[in-house]
């Protein structure tokens, strides 16, 4: 009796538990198909044609088409864009990291008076959105010539960028052991030697975290490259491709190899910098 | 003093000196700016004061109570996205096969540039879109609608975006707080015959609170104040600027129609806000800590 009562009940549990199993399996194979769906959706249209696209716009192609990449690539407008963002990641990224690392080195290593009011009040910067500070820097940027004006969006997404930056780098380099500076002091190096010789070596993961998701962030953006770059040919990427949506409505497949275009070079930096993306998103707000 | 102490001294601040500068200039700047500019009429630069004169534009413009209403009702996306993520998070955490793989896929949205997003959105969604010719595959003809180009649907389908979008984060997040649970507490749970929903509640929920609440709080001040992308995008305040938003309404008074006054206001509306959040919010975590102590 008792044993069967074990036995009843062991049944049960076990129904349960695959029924629970099969379901979540469900659950996830389900999430995972919408993630993936519109990029799919994305690529999968880029490579029909007009006529395919307007019958079977969720399916795979009828045969593959090149011609909208081959429209993509042979207009010069297009390759403008494509330049000026990877032209704006770059620089903007590099100065950025540079910036910040002195920063956070003198924050965590050095001795002055207001470090803790500085460190707390860039800190507290970060929650601040990026359109209230669009029209004084409009305004601003507009007197002094800096509008339409690869400088200039280069001093706003560096400085944008510069609290989470600091932050992080301040995050990673605190737990730097004192001891290992002080030896290096003693045996005749300077700050600037320290930071160069043990900070930047010791900190290599984080501050790839930060490249990569600065770069990310670069790429991205759409705010400040919509207002503060408005000739034709100072377009960025996701602004051209913005415009792009509006003029070729009658040619979908043009749209979405734009935007595969668009997207390759970030999935790519995706696949083989996973961990530091994840790393560096993550660490930004969970440490606290 | 000798030269090398002063310079000794000193020497912090040239490290952080461009750093400091950078931030004064982006951050510091226009916070105060934009409080200045509020009160003038700036078309003509330096611009005239005109005391209390924008803020009586704005704020008996039905279009600024409009927009922020749709603000408030972006809200809504951030239960739904915690509770999605928190129920992914402890499946994808309890080793399930396939983890890591269903991981990187789940987060793989939030890497997908906005403007891409949106606009495949904005096909997929459009009445000669991808979803209706699915709905017709799929023999549900009646459910075909004009997603984009009916002012009751335009702002669930943005909706939709945002929470594609943004739930991967939300996973990954939880799931790096999870990875700190001590295992001891899980299998005990699991040795006193807990069931999955037991687990969640009991154990997982309480261990997260202070991620979902920080979670929760960056999300508000992001609905409120920081999706511009995906609104321009997909729907550019239409139809019937039944999606217009504070981003929105800022961007279309200071540089469709001219009259930056009205956006400086706006600013500093979610200047107001965004610090009261903070503040709040602060409160509310610093008496947690009390109580739980």
């Amino acid at each position: 009796m008792n044993d069967e009562k074990r036995i009843k009940s062991n049944l049960k549990y076990r129904a349960v538990r695959w029924s629970s199993f099969t379901l979540k399996k469900i659950i996830l194979i389900l999430l995972a198909i919408i993630s993936i769906y519109p990029l799919f959706f994305v690529v999968i249209n880029s490579v029909k044609s007009k006529g395919d696209y307007n019958g079977n716009k969720i399916g795979f192609p009828k045969e593959i088409v090149w011609d909208a990449f081959r429209k993509v690539f042979l207009d010069q407008r297009f390759l403008r864009w494509f330049s000026n963002t990877v032209f704006l990641t770059i620089i903007s990224v590099l100065i950025c990291l540079i910036i910040a690392s002195f920063a956070a080195f003198a924050l965590s290593k050095m001795q002055f008076r207001g470090r803790r009011f500085i460190l707390n009040s860039i800190i507290s910067l970060m929650v601040m959105p990026v359109i209230i500070m669009i029209i004084p820097l409009f305004v601003l940027f507009g007197k002094l010539q800096l509008t339409n004006n690869y400088i200039g969006v280069i001093l706003i997404y560096v400085g944008i960028l510069m609290p989470f930056n600091i932050y992080l780098l301040y995050s990673y380099f605190v737990n730097v052991p004192q001891a290992i500076l002080e030896s290096a002091r003693i045996d005749g190096c300077g700050n600037f030697q320290i930071f160069l010789r043990m900070m930047v070596p010791l900190s290599l993961s984080a501050l790839m975290a930060l490249l990569v998701v600065d770069v990310l962030w670069v790429w991205n953006e759409l705010l400040i490259a919509l207002i503060f770059m408005q000739k034709e040919n100072m377009r960025t990427l996701m602004v051209g491709l913005t415009l792009f949506q509006g003029r070729f409505t009658s040619d979908v497949p043009v749209i979405m190899a734009g935007l595969t275009a668009g997207i390759l070079p970030i999935l790519i930096l995706y696949l083989f910098t996973q961990k530091y993306f994840v790393k560096g998103l993550v660490a930004g707000s969970l440490k606290e | 003093m000798s030269i090398s102490a002063k310079k000794l001294k000193s020497e912090p601040y040239f490290y952080l000196g461009p750093a400091i500068l950078l931030i004064l200039l982006v951050y510091l700047y226009p916070l105060i700016e934009v409080f200045r500019e509020s009160f003038l009429d700036i078309r003509k630069w330096p611009g005239t004061f005109i005391g209390l004169r924008n803020f009586k534009i704005v704020f008996t413009d039905r279009m600024f109570y409009l927009s922020l209403l749709h603000n408030i009702e972006f809200l809504l996306i951030i239960p739904v996205i915690i509770i999605i993520a928190l129920i992914i998070a402890v499946i994808l955490h309890e080793k399930i096969f396939g983890a890591k793989f269903y991981q990187s896929v789940l987060f793989l949205p939030y890497i997908i540039p906005l403007v891409a997003v949106g606009i495949a959105f904005s096909f997929f969604f459009q009445y000669r879109g991808g979803l209706n010719q699915m709905l017709e595959l799929l023999g549900l003809k009646f459910l075909i609608k004009d997603w984009i180009g009916n002012p009751q649907l335009a702002l669930p389908v943005v909706a939709t975006a945002i929470i594609w979008r943004e739930l991967g984060f939300a996973i990954i997040l939880f799931l790096a707080r999870l990875g700190s649970i001590s295992e001891d507490v899980v299998e005990a749970s699991h040795i006193d015959g807990a069931g999955w929903w037991t687990r969640l509640w009991r154990i997982y929920v309480p261990e997260l609170t202070h991620v979902i609440e920080f979670y929760a709080i960056i999300s508000i001040i992001t609905m409120l104040s920081q999706i511009f992308g995906f609104i321009f995008v997909i729907t550019n305040g239409g139809p019937a600027n039944s999606t217009w938003v504070s981003e929105l309404y800022i961007y279309k008074q200071a540089f469709q129609f001219n009259h930056l006054g009205a956006g400086a206001v706006m600013a500093v509306v979610l200047i107001i806000m965004t610090v009261a959040i903070v503040i709040i919010s602060y409160r509310f975590r610093r008496r947690i800590g009390e109580e739980n102590e």
